[in-house]
């Protein structure tokens, strides 16, 4: 495999499968939710907001919030996929492969092809991602079930330090670290103090603020 | 209908909220700026609530991970940390170094 991020992928989907296993969901369940969701920070708030029992509401909203940054991907890939032929329902399905794994990629590989097989090379190349999030999702639910308490407890660890250090890797503007930064420190209080809707109110509070010092900064030059 | 019900749950809080998104990507694909105020600032509400999820899981974990103490989680994230800043940003090794730590811990301070 000549991409790396394949093995972000593995990585992924190996704590995504053990978080559904340690929450209690069904393995077919977990699988079903790779295959239909497929981006990672919404299966991650899905499963933990679902297993923790949160306001149905409230989990539609976090997930809603953590998919906006889909649709700017899928807006910037159409005019590289879509030729004279091409029409809107058959952007459907490689608009659902679009996460930032295959949005990288197909920035990188689709202007080098043929305009006529860009849409198939995208379908092409989701499924095999999407197969291979599948698998994983299987083998860390499998794992979490029969490894030492340990390792399973390192399955587990994926999931916040590939996200951390994902997430931090692609804040490139004052807004987005200091929403990252306010985040880490505003969820865990609110979730201490057990208030209602926790998630939702981390964010917003530690967003617009990031937000509005990142406006004062702009004002202020 | 109660075997039904996590997958409807699904599709309504986990699906649909995700997938609009997608659709709504390949309507508006002419005219959108990613500069643009209210995309700043519904990227920095989504990292919080992110951040929160990363936060909560790293302290109030599910499952097994509860079972390694605290200190060896919080150990795990900023060194793992470090590593990532030290070696330009690499997520691969800054998880490899973060999970290296976890194991490490757990083995020296769980009984």
């Amino acid at each position: 495999m000549r991409s790396v991020f394949i093995l972000v992928t593995v990585g992924t989907f190996l704590g995504i499968g053990a978080l559904a296993h340690d929450l209690g969901f069904s393995l077919t369940w977990a699988v079903v939710c790779t295959i239909l969701v497929w981006a990672g920070p919404a299966q991650v708030i899905l499963l933990t907001a679902l297993g923790g029992g949160a306001a149905l509401v409230e989990i539609a909203i976090a997930v809603a919030l953590s998919a906006v940054r889909l649709m700017p991907m899928v807006v910037s890939l159409i005019p590289i996929m879509r030729g004279p032929a091409t029409r809107n329902r058959d952007l459907v399905l490689p608009a659902h492969f679009v996460a930032v794994t295959i949005w990288a990629e197909s920035l990188r590989l689709l202007p080098a092809l043929p305009r006529e097989n860009r849409v198939a090379f995208l379908n092409g190349m989701g499924s095999g991602f999407m197969a291979v999030g599948a698998v994983f999702t299987i083998v860390g639910f499998y794992l979490a079930a029969s490894l030492p308490m340990v390792l399973t407890a390192a399955l587990l660890m994926l999931t916040p330090l590939a996200f951390l250090m994902s997430t931090a890797g692609n804040a490139r503007l004052l807004a987005d670290r200091l929403a990252l930064l306010l985040g880490l420190m505003i969820g865990p209080v609110l979730a201490a103090y057990r208030v209602e809707l926790d998630l939702l109110w981390a964010g917003m509070i530690g967003g617009t603020l990031a937000y509005a010092v990142h406006r004062l900064r702009e004002a202020a030059r | 209908m109660s075997e039904l019900w996590p997958y409807v749950a699904m599709v309504i809080v986990g699906f649909l909220p995700n997938e609009v998104w997608r659709w709504l990507g390949i309507i508006m694909a002419r005219g959108l700026d990613e500069r643009s105020e209210i995309v700043v600032w519904v990227r920095a509400v989504a990292t919080a609530i992110l951040a929160a999820v990363i936060a909560k899981l790293t302290l109030l974990p599910p499952g097994a991970l509860a079972g390694v103490p605290v200190a060896v989680r919080l150990a795990s994230v900023a060194i793992g940390f470090g590593a990532f800043l030290a070696c330009r940003r690499s997520v691969l090794a800054g998880v490899a170094v973060g999970e290296l730590v976890l194991i490490a811990g757990a083995m020296l301070r769980t009984p």
